[in-house]
């Protein structure tokens, strides 16, 4: 915590002083540079000419997740993995991603990302988004560019290693996210806060025993608070962190996959990974096999 | 309504929180307003001024305010309730619900002593100034004389405040508390279909509940008053 | 009944004890307060770093928004609190029971209801397909606008029942019709002796606008949620965002105060009775 606390503070600083008024401050400040295909063409007719075309694209991301999507306060762009993922799929269409005026990031929380890709208020969703076949039945989904999977954070000197080890117990996660309903599954008491810093602050302070959510989420936040929280526990659920788009367009599918493939291929994909999530002793993963888009 | 049906019993429980937050809550209120109260209008000034800013300053904050202080500030601090560890049957009094009691109670003492004030307000003038003739004390002209009649006139004004505590409960369900609000958000994310079914549910469980301490707060009006 | 008349002026003896009390009084208060600050102090709550994002331009500017935000949403709930309160209140009134019974119903719904549940409610089923800043936004506004609406609609007709009976009564002997006499003669009235209780209720709509946090921050609450992911300053946080609604709420009861002493003189605050007490036998009394 107290890590990204001075960085995050150096960064509001340099933002006052007006230096780096990109709204690069949220996470560790730290972003990814991508560079904006000028020579971006698509066959004429598919909704990536289109965008290409009329240059402007709203992307679905979260608002409130430190390292995934974050917008801090009095910033102008939310930062994290999936900002960055999106910022990636949105350069290769030649449009500038961290121009506002011409890519709008659009806040959605878990139950409005459906909706949103329905009705066309955003094109593209990366937001936490796990591909689920109930899902997939109302809206386009691709990738994973992520794999994770449930586990748990426990303070340092905790014997607990196993959702067995706390059958009954109180454990913390995000109201309204899947990681409750499987923590009421495997016998643990759920309670719901709004945030996961707040679960973390929870677990830190003892008033939990544990939090649970998705391993990604939770190494972070142990690599900020070494010496107080570990991860414990194999996955007891596997999450496939997706890109949503409309199911009008079923053409985006490829394109997605190919710009991610691209994306790691030349590096950035783990850059990008490092920047947000790879806080010390968080080793970045392979890059997830892509599904593909033929169904 | 299906989904209601379905998982009657989380529902039960849901609304057995509810209860008991308010009953719980409800007891230190009184308390805690009576003491304010007392300070509120007793001879010591400063006591009277301190009592007054408290109450000035808590009826303007948001009970929000006063349960994220609570929930997520005074751990910082070193203020937490996590030695609370009590189960009984199905229901668990952990840090989550004694949270809930601390917010509630120091919020809604400033409502039952503000009512209860408008109840030492109500006693005629007559009332202190006879008591005060025949030679009874402070203490005397409060116990005897003015106490038992303003008790009397407070309890509409009281059973309101008590009402408002009793829908307060449900900003609980921010904090940690699965009470009916926060049951009612769960299955609503689980059902989306079934959303107006379930709202008009939970609905009715608190107009019910609402009904039956209004109901209760009639009976004593009526038993309590004077011919 | 003021404070004084519960004891004689205190003979030398009691202003003595009076004293120590005081000083005993001010001695513990005193010690509680320095107990506080000496505990934030500890534990580093006081850390300049904590409490800079409030004199930050960016943020300042942040605040100031989400503050007028939540004055808007609160204002905008009242005004439609009016227009609500002052349909049911009237059909309250009805002399048609069917009416008075709808709309009876309506009010105790509504006022039984907590506002955290119709937040809730109306978040997901009604502006779902908004950008759910936009939405949180609007349900804040409905909710608070039924739930004051329902308050309000009490407070209008106890206003109205308030009036002589008299006024009714005289315009009803010139000719004039139901509607000429409640738009004309009672509402008129009715709208001047409620103008502080109306104010008052600003201050509730002000302070519930905080419940949205259940679904999605909003306004200060929006603040209040995210500015502490990044400062890791949650007490200070706390404690601004509380002294800023505190503040907004002290000057609109100031201005309920005045208006009080202006429209309706030293009275008493109009009195509305709880939820759930049926006088329906006053009802259709008026007409």
């Amino acid at each position: 915590m107290r890590f990204t606390r001075t960085k995050a503070i150096v960064a509001t600083a340099a933002l006052a002083l007006s230096l780096a008024a990109c709204g690069d401050a949220g996470g560790d400040g730290e972003t990814v540079d991508v560079d904006v295909a000028d020579d971006a063409s698509f066959d004429a007719g598919t909704r990536m000419a289109e965008l290409a075309d009329q240059g402007t694209i709203n992307v679905g991301v979260k608002f409130d997740q430190p390292g995934l999507g974050f917008n801090e306060t009095g910033a102008d762009m939310p930062t994290g993995f999936d900002v960055d993922i999106a910022k990636i799929l949105v350069a290769s269409l030649g449009i500038d991603p961290n121009d506002t005026s011409k890519v709008k990031y659009i806040e959605t929380i878990s139950d409005n990302r459906e909706p949103f890709l329905e009705e066309g208020k955003v094109d593209l969703v990366l937001a936490s988004y796990s591909i689920t076949d109930e899902r997939r039945a109302v809206v386009g989904q691709t990738g994973p560019y992520m794999l994770t999977g449930q586990q748990l954070l426990v303070p340092e000197d905790s014997d607990a290693e196993s959702p067995e080890d706390l059958q009954g117990k109180e454990v913390c996660s995000v109201t309204g996210s899947t990681s409750l309903d499987n923590a009421k599954a495997q016998g643990m008491k759920p309670v719901g806060f709004d945030t996961y810093s707040q679960c973390v602050d929870k677990v830190l302070d003892g008033t939990v025993e544990a939090m649970t959510t998705d391993g990604t989420i939770l190494a972070g936040y142990a690599a900020q608070n070494e010496g107080e929280l570990k991860v414990v526990g194999d996955p007891f659920s596997e999450e496939r962190i997706g890109v949503g788009y409309s199911k009008d367009f079923p053409e985006m599918c490829q394109w997605i996959n190919d710009t991610l493939e691209e994306a790691n291929e030349a590096g950035t994909w783990a850059e990008a990974f490092e920047a947000n999530l790879g806080a010390s002793g968080v080793e970045t993963p392979d890059f997830p096999e892509l599904d593909s888009c033929e169904s | 309504m299906d989904a209601v049906l379905e998982s009657l019993p989380d529902v039960f429980r849901a609304f057995g929180y509810t209860v008991l937050l308010f009953l719980v809550s409800g007891v230190f209120s009184l308390i805690g307003g009576t003491l304010l109260v007392a300070m509120r209008v007793g001879p010591v000034s400063v006591l009277n001024k301190a009592a007054a800013t408290y109450v000035t300053l808590v009826r303007n904050t948001p009970l929000l305010a006063v349960f994220f202080f609570f929930s997520f500030a005074a751990p910082k601090i070193g203020i937490n309730f996590k030695w609370v560890d009590v189960h009984i049957g199905t229901f668990d009094f952990t840090s989550f619900f004694s949270t809930a009691v601390v917010a509630l109670t120091l919020y809604t003492s400033t409502f039952v002593c503000e009512a209860l004030r408008s109840g030492v307000n109500a006693v005629p003038l007559g009332q202190a100034e006879a008591a005060r003739a025949i030679g009874l004390p402070f203490s005397g002209v409060m116990r005897a004389v003015v106490l038992p009649q303003a008790f009397r006139a407070s309890v509409p004004p009281v059973a309101s405040a008590l009402i408002a505590l009793l829908k307060n409960t449900s900003v609980a369900a921010v904090f940690g508390v699965i009470e009916a609000a926060s049951q009612m958000k769960i299955m609503t994310n689980n059902n989306a279909d079934e959303r107006w079914g379930i709202f008009i549910a939970f609905a009715l469980g608190y107009v019910l509940l609402v009904e039956v301490v209004s109901l209760a707060a009639g009976t004593l009006e009526r038993r309590w008053r004077i011919a | 009944m003021a404070a004084h008349v519960l004891f004689d002026a205190p003979g030398p003896k009691t202003v003595a004890r009076h004293r120590t009390y005081s000083v005993v009084a001010v001695l513990v208060l005193l010690v509680l307060l320095g107990l506080a600050v000496k505990r934030l102090y500890d534990e580093g709550q006081f850390a300049y770093e904590l409490w800079e994002p409030f004199v930050t331009p960016n943020i300042m500017q942040a605040i100031g928004e989400a503050w007028l935000d939540t004055l808007s949403m609160a204002a905008l709930a009242v005004l439609g609190a009016l227009v609500f309160g002052v349909v049911f209140g009237v059909a309250k009134l009805s002399e048609h029971t069917p009416v008075r019974w709808a709309s009876w119903v309506v009010v105790e719904f509504f006022r039984a209801v907590p506002v955290i549940m119709l937040m809730t409610f109306s978040f997901y089923a009604v502006f779902n397909s908004m950008s759910i800043e936009r939405g949180a936004y609007w349900s804040v506004v409905l909710s608070l606008t039924v739930y004051n609406g329902a308050v309000l609609a009490e407070v209008f007709r106890a206003g109205i029942n308030a009036l002589p009976r008299g006024q009714a009564e005289a315009a009803y002997a010139i000719g004039m019709r139901k509607t000429q006499v409640m738009n004309l003669i009672l509402l008129p009235q009715a709208v001047k002796i409620m103008i502080p209780a109306i104010i008052s209720q600003m201050v509730v709509a002000l302070k519930d606008t905080s419940l949205i946090l259940i679904v999605f921050g909003v306004g200060l609450t929006k603040i209040l949620k995210s500015l502490p992911l990044s400062f890791n300053n949650i007490v200070p946080t706390t404690l601004v965002i509380a002294g800023l609604y505190v503040l907004t709420n002290l000057v609109l009861t100031a201005i309920a105060n005045y208006a009080q002493k202006k429209f309706v003189g030293e009275k008493e605050m109009l009195q509305v009775s709880m939820v759930g007490q049926t006088d329906q036998n006053q009802s259709a009394a008026t007409f």
